[in-house]
């Protein structure tokens, strides 16, 4: 009954294209959507997520069938589409289908890029605005924190986020591998292509030491030397600075090569052999094809990161087919958990767990007490019994009490998330 | 004795079944037990070498048994030392396999006590065993790094990435194992000569008298001291590194046993 109260209702890339996404775009403050999410009678719990692939609203309640339809009228408030077609391009799920989606969602299987690391971070950041906004209850806070943990665990057990999956990417991560940290080595960029900037830009968010921009029109490399805070040269100083930096990436539009085998072959031995690694992104290629048999240089043109990459997708797709096999596994311990967070499971946990410490206790003082009567014992077992409810009798009507009288559902599974706690009802069954 | 000894080598090829199935694994805690293995079998093997010491008397560093014994015990204690201070990923599946096939050789060679002639009883030979072993440990280590420099290396050169790539570390992390292992090592191996020279004089009366595994030491230790100056002034690094150091383990083996039994002289009787 109560996992039936979490509903999931959202739109990603899958769901509606980018003309009706971006109209749903919210601004960066969650503070007013949370709040109108409070709002609508049904919503105990809410939290409120916002990305460029996806909006979605995750809440627990009661009556899900009204307050979706308003979730639903909150979400494409700026469409002006009508419900019908508002169901089209999103997606509900209610349940442990919603347990089920917000897990994929946190482990970035449901991305765009299966993998992709941003949408954890985003999600906790989410959460945490939420907490902070108090629109968060037991329910949901459980819910996070498990979808935060499987997606670690995912991150852990799998590869999936391991290999990297866009060519920019590829080629940094080649050059971790060849030279492992980066902060002490340097790249120059010869031309000023699209894809050439990107790998700059992923090199220097991985720390890269040195930046220097080589490009025919002086210019132009000063400005792009400027947004990586590096230094700028012409074309014609090409060959002095290559003996001093440690990754080259050439993208001019040249259609002759601009760097030749012999002219390499006689700047690695002013380099001492340190190790030279050339990606070649431009199309026709820069850089002589024979450059890769020197030794201790490594060259990469544009089809072999494409391979790089065509392999790592295939990796991916493997190790999503293995996370998802996780999923399932946490999907039902939160569903376990969801059950335990009623009245009469937790009355009989703790019950259990009274009964097996009276046990226990009783089996050692009898096991010292050698000559007693068979009465005598029978007094003992009866005190046993006596403490045992008499102390349950207290928390037992608290937890029943609050059903009714104290308030409405939200505050009866505070009570009980309370009463679990103390008690340490959950040690075995959920928690890792 | 023999039953420890056994025992410390059945141990040996625990931790190296452990660190090969965490190579193709890569589960965490069979790399955590691994080293643990791997420890406990270090120590098995320095008990084993304090009893020995305390059954014959002397030294054990004179028979094959005992100085391929010790040259596996020294390997393990330079890779755990290792460990200790910075980690090179998927190292052990490397080197524990080494450690274990010296091991067997120990076990199959003869494991009698030789009694020592008078001339050898002297404070030297600790010293000069013990620390030439040592830095045999070394170069090994440093060779099953240039084993990895190559693997990894052929994998990013040919653009196939197989088993290795991503299982062995970068290529820079690698030559600086090596590196390392041979600034440790090389002033070890200095030393071993320079005390055997010292000892030699003592008891033979002259420094140098040119056997054969003096020889070989001096071309073992003109190798090294080749590839590190070579290394300081051309630049020899990474791939020529990687092969230089295979291609000095060579020699340390050759200096090790073919002399002993291809060639004879005055160590012949010692390991």
């Amino acid at each position: 009954m109560l996992a039936d109260g979490i509903v999931i209702i959202g739109v990603n890339h899958k769901t509606a294209p980018v003309a009706i996404r971006e109209k749903l775009a919210f601004p960066e403050d969650c503070g007013v959507p949370l709040m109108t999410l409070m709002d609508i009678d049904g919503c105990d719990e809410c939290c409120f997520l916002s990305t460029c692939n996806r909006v979605e609203v995750v809440f627990s309640g009661r009556d899900h069938g009204e307050a979706s339809r308003a979730v639903r009228r909150f979400l494409f408030s700026n469409t002006g589409l009508s419900d019908e077609e508002a169901q089209k391009y999103s997606y509900f799920y209610q349940g442990r289908d919603a347990v089920d989606h917000l897990f994929k969602v946190a482990a970035s299987l449901d991305s765009m890029v299966v993998g992709e690391p941003q949408i954890l971070g985003q999600l906790k950041k989410a959460y945490r605005d939420a907490a902070e906004h108090k629109t968060t209850g037991v329910i949901l806070n459980r819910l996070f924190h498990k979808s935060f943990s499987a997606a670690k665990r995912i991150r852990t057990e799998t590869n999936i986020g391991g290999s990297a999956v866009s060519i920019s990417f590829a080629a940094v991560q080649l050059a971790k591998k060849i030279f492992g940290k980066l902060e002490d080595k340097s790249v120059l960029l010869v031309g000023a292509g699209e894809m050439a900037e990107l790998a700059a830009e992923h090199l220097v968010s991985q720390g890269i030491g040195r930046v220097v921009v080589a490009n025919r029109t002086l210019e132009r490399a000063a400005k792009l030397a400027q947004r990586f805070n590096g230094t700028a040269v012409g074309l014609t100083e090409l060959l002095d600075k290559l003996a001093d930096v440690d990754i080259l990436i050439s993208s001019t539009g040249a259609t002759d090569l601009i760097l030749r085998k012999d002219e390499v072959k006689s700047i690695m031995r002013q380099r001492h052999n340190r190790p030279l690694f050339l990606i070649d992104i431009a199309v026709p290629r820069d850089l002589d094809p024979e450059l890769n048999d020197l030794d201790n240089v490594y060259l990469y043109d544009i089809d072999d990161l494409k391979n790089v990459v065509d392999i790592n997708k295939a990796e991916r797709e493997k190790e999503a087919s293995r996370a998802e096999g996780i999923i399932a596994e946490e999907v039902i311990k939160f569903g376990q958990w969801l059950e335990s967070m009623e009245v009469v499971p937790t009355i009989t946990a703790l019950r259990q767990k009274a009964n097996a410490i009276r046990d226990s206790e009783l089996a050692k003082t009898m096991g010292n007490l050698k000559n007693i009567t068979p009465q005598e014992r029978k007094s003992i077992e009866m005190m046993a019994n006596a403490i045992v409810n008499k102390l349950l009798h207290a928390p037992m009507s608290f937890i029943k009490g609050g059903n009714g009288a104290n308030g409405g559902c939200e505050h009866r599974q505070v009570n009980l998330d309370l009463l679990r706690q103390l008690f340490d009802l959950d040690r075995d069954s959920s928690d890792e | 004795m023999t039953l420890l000894f056994h025992f410390t080598l059945f141990v040996y090829g625990l931790a190296t079944a452990a660190y090969l199935v965490y190579f193709v694994s890569r589960n965490k805690m069979v790399r955590t037990a691994s080293r643990s293995i791997l420890l406990g079998a270090g120590g098995l093997h320095t008990i084993y070498l304090v009893a020995r010491y305390v059954e014959v008397g002397h030294t054990p560093l004179t028979s094959n048994h005992e100085a391929v014994s010790f040259f596996a015990w020294s390997v393990t204690w330079a890779f755990l030392s290792f460990r200790w201070r910075y980690q090179v990923k998927n190292f052990g599946a490397f080197v524990s396999p080494l450690v274990a096939v010296l091991m067997l050789i120990a076990a199959f060679s003869s494991q009698e006590a030789i009694s020592l002639p008078p001339a050898l009883q002297s404070l030297w030979l600790p010293v000069h065993a013990s620390v030439a072993i040592m830095a045999n440990g070394f170069m090994a280590l440093a060779f099953c790094g240039g084993l990895m420099y190559l693997l990894q290396e052929r994998e990013i050169k040919k653009k196939k990435f197989g088993v290795f790539y991503d299982r062995l570390p970068s290529l820079e992390a690698l030559d600086n194992l090596n590196q390392h292992c041979l600034a440790v090592g090389f002033p070890l191996l200095t030393l071993g000569i320079i005390t055997g020279s010292v000892w030699a004089k003592q008891a033979w009366g002259s420094y140098w008298q040119w056997d054969p595994k003096e020889t070989w030491s001096l071309i073992t230790w003109l190798i090294y001291a080749a590839i590190l100056h070579q290394r300081l002034t051309v630049g020899w690094r990474r791939r020529r590194a990687a092969i230089m150091a295979i291609v000095g383990f060579s020699a340390v083996l050759f200096t090790l046993w073919g002399v002993n039994y291809l060639l004879g002289g005055a160590h012949s009787y010692a390991g």
